[in-house]
């Protein structure tokens, strides 16, 4: 950046990043939003209790096999959520899903951020034939429609976290390409950039140096919406019967709770707990992903 | 709408519907995982077996001739013989389409009107009280697993009290009248129906909202208010109207996800559509179902699509003209 310094190139307030309020680490102005402090609040008691849950709470033996007395019990001191229908401990199996779902999610999301942030910034930065290709390219993943394509591609490829974690990060990445792309296009033709290409960076400086950290912003917005999303493919996916059978996810208990006939006798605290799991976190990153797009478009926050 | 624009419409068209059915081809045919390989993994075949079942499924040709083979097939309506019905795809397939597009057209339409009138409460007051929750609980619903918020009605209203019916499209060994048998029908559809508006209204009713918002800063809207006309009249003729435009776009998009929202729901509730077709398919690896049924996806939002582009240009005088 020393380049912008140099007598006879003035540099134009906030013009070489997005915005000023991008200098903010993310986390105090989400924490000065309150939709934003509510995600963060809900992700981190999440976090909190899926990761460090388990090592703490005590839990009551696994009786599985011992008697049919033990399967679908009711809420209990020694069983705190009841038993699933197996006789195993509902609690336990929550916050362990609790980290599959999460593993799932992140993996996915990882994979769709590299793909997709990596295409948007090749096909905004080189306009042209490039351009063309990727775009058609992402248009056409854009609307193929994705439940029934991570559907098929798992059933096909066979059922794991790797593998659920890459045909799910392997069908989001679409809507990010957009996104990235539209704000490179626009940030090449700014002067900053102009100069520095007409002063004889290479492309993977310019890319790296001076676009990527203006677009990193978005795409950390966009990043948490995507693992929103990630999390509701992963618990469909998995209910469906896609899901990997040893590590189970709250989409695999649930998955396991139709099928075995937990609802028709009333075993709610079978069902209930991995779904509010599932909207607790998916609640959380969502309004964490709203309230950074609002902090980086403050235009769209509406007339007073 | 000049004949040049849709021209080059349809053939793009046309272009995407090749290239869906080549991707198609490129998914079941050459990813690992075809069928010959899943009966022998159960025990042991001989050799002489799995050329002969190759052969059946005509896995012994080489795979350009199989995808000239599979394009014919598809352009004779040819989508396959199931390995679980026994039937050729066609015949599983007719009736599902039928009750998925019932239970997707009712859906929709619900989805629709409550969403849209949810943005329009939200937009027109922007930043109010009624704004901010109506968009604190649309990203709640939105939060919400489509097969859970269907299990959980199901509990409230099958297990809990008996309110409604949970599972099917209509009561098995009940003989109706053609009224009654309507009425069962219609009480077997609120459910699913519920649950997927419920699950998607979140969608419309963002929309609307961010697009309302937009329109009402405007300068037509600010010339409007300065001629003193009534609010109701601001919001609705001049507001809403322009605001439309996004809601045509949004729907062509909402179809790509509500696909995957009916494979749940009728999953869930057993409606005999297109999604309980794929799920039995996905239980029990009866690819054909399964490709046929992936298929038929995506043309359907590729043709939603399509239409709703010619929508948004016969709406909307500006994109016309340029």
């Amino acid at each position: 950046m020393s380049l912008d310094e140099r007598p006879g190139l003035p540099v134009e307030p906030g013009e070489d990043t997005l915005q000023p309020s991008s200098r903010i680490p993310w986390w105090r102005a989400v924490w000065g939003d309150r939709m934003g402090r509510v995600g963060l609040v809900l992700v981190i008691v999440v976090l909190a209790l899926v990761v460090v849950g388990p090592m703490i709470f005590p839990f009551a033996a696994s009786s599985f096999g011992l008697s049919a007395n033990s399967i679908l019990q009711p809420p209990s001191g020694g069983h705190w959520l009841g038993t699933d229908e197996l006789g195993r401990d509902v609690f336990r199996q929550v916050l362990v899903g609790g980290q599959i779902s999460l593993l799932v999610g992140l993996s996915a999301t990882a994979i769709a951020m590299v793909v997709g942030a990596g295409l948007g910034l090749v096909s905004g930065y080189y306009a042209g034939w490039r351009d063309n290709v990727l775009m058609r390219i992402t248009d056409f993943f854009l609307v193929l429609p994705t439940l029934p394509l991570i559907i098929a591609l798992a059933a096909l490829l066979g059922q794991s976290v790797v593998i659920t974690s890459l045909v799910i990060g392997l069908t989001s990445w679409p809507q990010t390409t957009r996104i990235i792309r539209s704000q490179v296009l626009s940030l090449r033709e700014r002067p900053l950039v102009l100069r520095v290409r007409s002063l004889g960076a290479t492309d993977r400086r310019t890319i790296w140096v001076h676009i990527f950290p203006n677009v990193s912003p978005l795409i950390f917005a966009n990043l948490v919406l995507v693992l929103a999303g990630a999390i509701l493919s992963e618990a469909s996916l998995a209910f469906l019967g896609l899901g990997d059978p040893v590590h189970v996810s709250w989409g695999t208990m649930l998955h396991f709770a139709f099928t075995s006939g937990a609802m028709s006798r009333g075993a709610w605290w079978y069902v209930l707990p991995p779904g509010i799991g599932i909207v607790i976190l998916v609640l959380g990153f969502s309004l964490v992903g709203h309230s950074l797009d609002r902090i980086l478009n403050p235009q769209s926050r509406g007339a007073r | 709408m000049s004949v040049r624009y849709l021209a080059r419409k349809v053939f793009s068209l046309a272009v995407t519907l090749y290239a869906v059915a080549t991707f198609n081809f490129l998914l079941f045919h050459v990813l690992p995982g075809n069928p010959v390989r899943l009966m022998a993994r159960a025990g042991h075949l001989d050799p002489a077996a799995v050329a002969q079942l190759k052969q059946l499924f005509g896995l012994d040709r080489s795979l350009p001739i199989q995808y000239l083979i599979y394009l014919r097939d598809l352009i004779q309506g040819n989508l396959g013989f199931s390995y679980v019905y026994r039937q050729p795809v066609t015949t599983v397939l007719g009736p599902a389409i039928r009750n998925t597009i019932l239970l997707l057209g009712t859906a929709t339409l619900l989805t629709i009107v409550v969403g849209v009138g949810l943005g329009v409460i939200a937009g027109a007051r922007a930043n109010s009280r009624t704004d901010t929750s109506v968009v604190v609980s649309s990203l709640v619903l939105w939060s919400l697993p489509t097969f859970w918020t269907g299990m959980i009605l199901i509990f409230i209203c099958g297990v809990w009290f008996h309110l409604l019916p949970i599972s099917g499209i209509n009561t098995l060994g009940y003989s109706f009248t053609s009224l009654g048998h309507l009425v069962d029908l219609g009480k077997h559809l609120i459910l699913p129906t519920l649950t997927l508006a419920l699950v998607n209204v979140a969608e419309f009713a963002l929309i609307t909202r961010s697009s309302l918002v937009d329109v009402m800063s405007e300068d037509y809207m600010v010339t409007a208010r300065a001629k003193g006309l009534r609010r109701r009249v601001i919001v609705w003729r001049h507001g809403v109207r322009n605001a439309l435009l996004p809601i045509v776009t949004a729907t062509a998009l909402y179809m790509g996800l509500v696909l995957g929202g009916a494979i749940q729901v009728e999953a869930v509730f057993s409606w005999p559509g297109m999604g309980l077709l794929s799920y039995k398919a996905v239980l029990s690896r009866d690819y054909p179902v399964l490709e046929a049924s992936f298929l038929i996806f995506a043309v359907a939002v590729i043709i939603m699509n399509f239409a709703s582009d010619l929508l948004y240009r016969a709406l909307d005088p500006r994109v016309r003209q340029s």
